[in-house]
């Protein structure tokens, strides 16, 4: 315990004290110690100034971090739809059976543990999983049983072959900002050329809207943000891409780091910023050494930290902090609660971000794909970004593909693009649905592939899930459900009660107890969620059931046993513990199941 | 009385009552309307209920549930009374979610058994009760409307009679009950 002492000490003294570095003072500790026992809890609550509870409810917060022992292999599945449909629960079984452990318990001797996970963002080459945090994809029963081995040899993970690490872009359409091969810093002098008025001038005339779903306008983020009174302005960039099915800022962190650097740059130069976060999600953990490769060769080169480019004034720098597998934090106040070190609650807007964001200071959040994006405005000017795409959504939009289509990836398109045209350059055929946007997306039918991409129409933070005629779209939502009920902060009540309400009754449908007032109660349950849930996610939980039940409604009416109610558990059954220790079986002794079915 | 003499034109409501998995403190809160049951048996007509002592429920329009399912006999009477009833209302904590009843649930039910008739300090002759007289416990106690369907639910350890009343005379008026803030908020 004393070398962990020295260890905890170390790194709490490496992040200066500050409590505020708590979440990735965490997560350090447990890449370094495996889990966070008691002691070290207590320890790191000591250096920060916290208290214990403040360290413990932190801790208990993120999927990632771990407060009780776990296996020294850590073996994640993740649980998105598009993983399941490539046969993924299977796979996880055939794991589980090969290393003699249940899933969700750690191994006998301590050696291992295998569960599921939200979405890992490798939809387009699952299905996949996280050992140890570290991404391995295109599972199949080959990989699964060298995988097996390799952790029954105990072969540490530096040591196994690195093309099971492998993770490809697969980028299938490349418009403007994929197809763009502007040079490191060459956006940013252009817009420091024009000067910082003339630099939001030309953001302006761009109209660009935010990629991260909600499509704020940029240029008015960034105005309000300059205009805020205060000092010490951030610029933060949310890379904590969460929502099932997207995985395109994964391939833009991975292979156009220097736009999106950049582009928190110019989001700098606009608004005054000197400080920048880039909130880098848990999952793309394997990501980190090489973004802050790409920064200190930023820095080197004049593009990062004091005077910039020569320009007396213009000092800006970038952090990059972890996330640990939590979806709410996507949600940009929850994403700020959690930079400053702590649960990823959701605060109450207004004030908003950009007059009281990270630390109360004036604070710009932006998508990843939105700051890449800016650096096609400072090249070619706002008239040429605005000349594609629709009059409200002006340039493209990055899709993450993945489902039932033969070319899986990333696809640049110009905003009006069909989903139609989109289907057909996939590769899908005889599609039953699309998802647009993820789990909280929408949910499109056939009838309805004529329309468009776009903020006036379909709007999307990118994920594009697509479902053959063989796939059932009840279990489809069921998914989604269930990542909803598994991701909900348990901040407000109508949520926390509300997703885990709704889960039961998708469970209960699919255990074959479903009843006709049970859509009468989910229908209800999706109100409630809509229309009281403290957050986005409460909000948008139920839109997979609404949208399915609209537009599917067979799915789950094929499901119901009754035309009224039904319990979801057998009553009969639940008297056998009692048959059992009392020796009855007379007639008493039962309970008769068919009877709830009479009215 | 001329409030009630305009009342005697309309059928008065017949209404059983019972108590489940329960400790009759519902019930309790009910005699609480204090001088407004004189009203209320202007305006209603008990069937099943401890009230009248009647064994078993007949045709009614409101039923109101005290406490959870634990046992047998608990389904039985719910299954009577959902059979009977117009509409069934779950009165109070436990048969709306369970309540302390439902504390045992994260028990195993036949260790539970075991200790308190066989391996209880003092036992003379360890045997668990099997008389066909009394109903089996289930597994785990349930929220009524697991059971059955439920079209009502009044919240409360116990409701008061304030809120009991307001409820019901929703009903009898024949106004979709409705409990305002200060008749669900209990600190």
């Amino acid at each position: 315990m004393s070398d962990d002492g020295k260890l905890v000490a170390d790194v709490i003294a490496r992040h200066g004290h500050e409590p505020s570095r708590l979440l990735q003072v965490l997560v350090e500790l447990q890449e370094a110690l495996g889990w966070l026992p008691p002691g070290v809890l207590t320890q790191v609550a000591g250096g920060l100034g916290l208290s214990r509870a403040h360290v413990e409810g932190v801790a208990g917060f993120y999927s990632f971090l771990h407060a009780r022992p776990v296996g020294r292999y850590r073996v994640l599945f993740s649980d998105n739809v598009t993983d399941r449909m490539l046969g993924a629960p299977a796979l996880m079984e055939a794991l589980c059976g090969k290393l003699w452990v249940e899933r969700g318990k750690v191994s006998e001797d301590g050696l291992v543990s295998v569960d599921t996970t939200s979405c890992t963002g490798m939809c387009d080459q699952g299905p996949a999983l996280l050992v140890n945090g570290r991404p391995l994809t295109r599972l199949n029963h080959a990989r699964v049983n060298q995988i097996a081995e390799l952790i029954r040899r105990q072969e540490p993970l530096a040591a196994w072959p690195a093309e099971l690490f492998h993770v490809d872009d697969n980028i299938r359409r490349r418009d403007a900002l994929l197809g763009s091969s502007q040079r490191p810093g060459e956006a940013l002098k252009a817009a420091v050329m024009r000067g910082r008025e003339g630099w939001l001038e030309e953001m302006r005339a761009a109209n660009l809207r935010g990629r991260g779903g909600a499509g704020f306008t940029t240029a008015v983020k960034w105005m309000a943000c300059r205009d805020a009174p205060g000092a010490g302005k951030v610029v933060v960039c949310n890379a904590d891409e969460g929502e099932p099915g997207t995985f395109k800022d994964r391939v833009l962190l991975t292979s156009f780091a220097d736009l999106v650097f950049e582009g928190m740059t110019l989001a700098a130069w606009a608004t005054g910023a000197q400080r920048g976060f880039l909130y880098l999600r848990g999952e793309y953990r394997y990501l980190l050494e090489p973004l802050r490769a790409v920064l200190a060769r930023r820095r080197n080169a004049g593009l990062l930290g004091r005077g910039i480019l020569g320009e007396t004034g213009f000092d800006f720098d970038i952090d990059i902090h972890l996330g640990a597998g939590a979806y709410v934090c996507g949600e940009e106040t929850a994403l700020l609660e959690s930079l400053e070190g702590r649960r990823g609650t959701p605060r109450i807007r207004p004030p908003f971000p950009v007059t009281h964001g990270y630390k109360g200071r004036p604070t710009v959040v932006n998508n990843v794909e939105t700051l890449a994006k800016t650096t096609l405005i400072a090249i070619n000017g706002g008239a040429a970004f605005a000349a594609t795409g629709t009059a409200q959504s002006t340039g493209t939009k990055l899709l993450s593909i993945s489902g039932d289509c033969a070319y899986p990836g990333i696809y640049e398109y110009p905003f009006g693009v069909t989903i139609e045209r989109v289907l057909e350059d996939c590769g899908a055929s005889d599609v039953q649905a699309v998802q647009v946007g993820g789990a909280s997306g929408v949910t499109l039918a056939g009838y309805e592939f004529h329309r468009r991409i776009a903020f006036e129409d379909v709007p999307t933070a990118g994920a594009f899930m697509v479902f053959d005629s063989s796939r059932d779209m009840f279990a489809v939502a069921r998914n989604f459900v269930h990542f909803f009920a598994h991701e909900s902060c348990g901040f407000c009540t109508p949520c926390r009660v509300g997703t885990s309400l709704l889960q039961g009754y998708m469970d209960k449908l699919a255990s074959g107890h479903g009843a006709m007032m049970d859509l009468a109660d989910i229908e209800w349950i999706d109100r409630l969620l809509k229309n009281a849930s403290h957050c986005g996610l409460g909000s948008s939980a139920p839109n997979p059931v609404l949208d399915t039940l609209l537009k599917f409604r067979p799915a789950y009416e094929r499901r119901l046993q009754h035309l009224d109610f039904a319990p979801a558990f057998d009553l009969d059954a639940a008297l056998a513990t009692a048959r059992r220790m009392t020796g009855r079986d007379d007639p008493g002794a039962h309970l008769d199941t068919t009877q709830e079915a009479t009215p | 009385m001329d409030t009630a003499a305009s009342e005697v034109s309309r059928p008065k409501l017949r209404v059983a009552t019972t108590s489940l998995a329960g400790c009759f403190g519902c019930h309790m809160s009910l005699l609480d309307i204090d001088e407004h049951l004189f009203e209320l048996a202007q305006l209603v007509d008990f069937d099943r209920s401890p009230i009248t002592d009647i064994k078993h429920c007949g045709p009614c329009d409101v039923g109101l549930i005290e406490g959870g399912v634990c046992n047998a006999e608990n389904v039985h009477v719910l299954r009577e009374f959902r059979r009977n009833c117009k509409i069934l209302v779950a009165v109070g904590a436990c048969a709306v979610n369970g309540g302390l009843p439902a504390q045992r649930n994260h028990l195993d039910l036949g260790a539970c058994l075991q200790q308190v008739y066989q391996f209880r300090d003092g036992v003379a002759q360890p045997q668990i009760p099997n008389d066909p007289e009394l109903p089996l416990l289930l597994d785990k106690v349930h929220p009524i409307h697991e059971v059955v369907r439920i079209d009502y639910f009044v919240p409360g350890c116990p409701p008061s009679g304030e809120a009991l009343w307001k409820f019901l005379t929703d009903l009898i008026a024949g106004r979709t009950p409705r409990l305002s803030h200060p008749l669900l908020h209990y600190d």
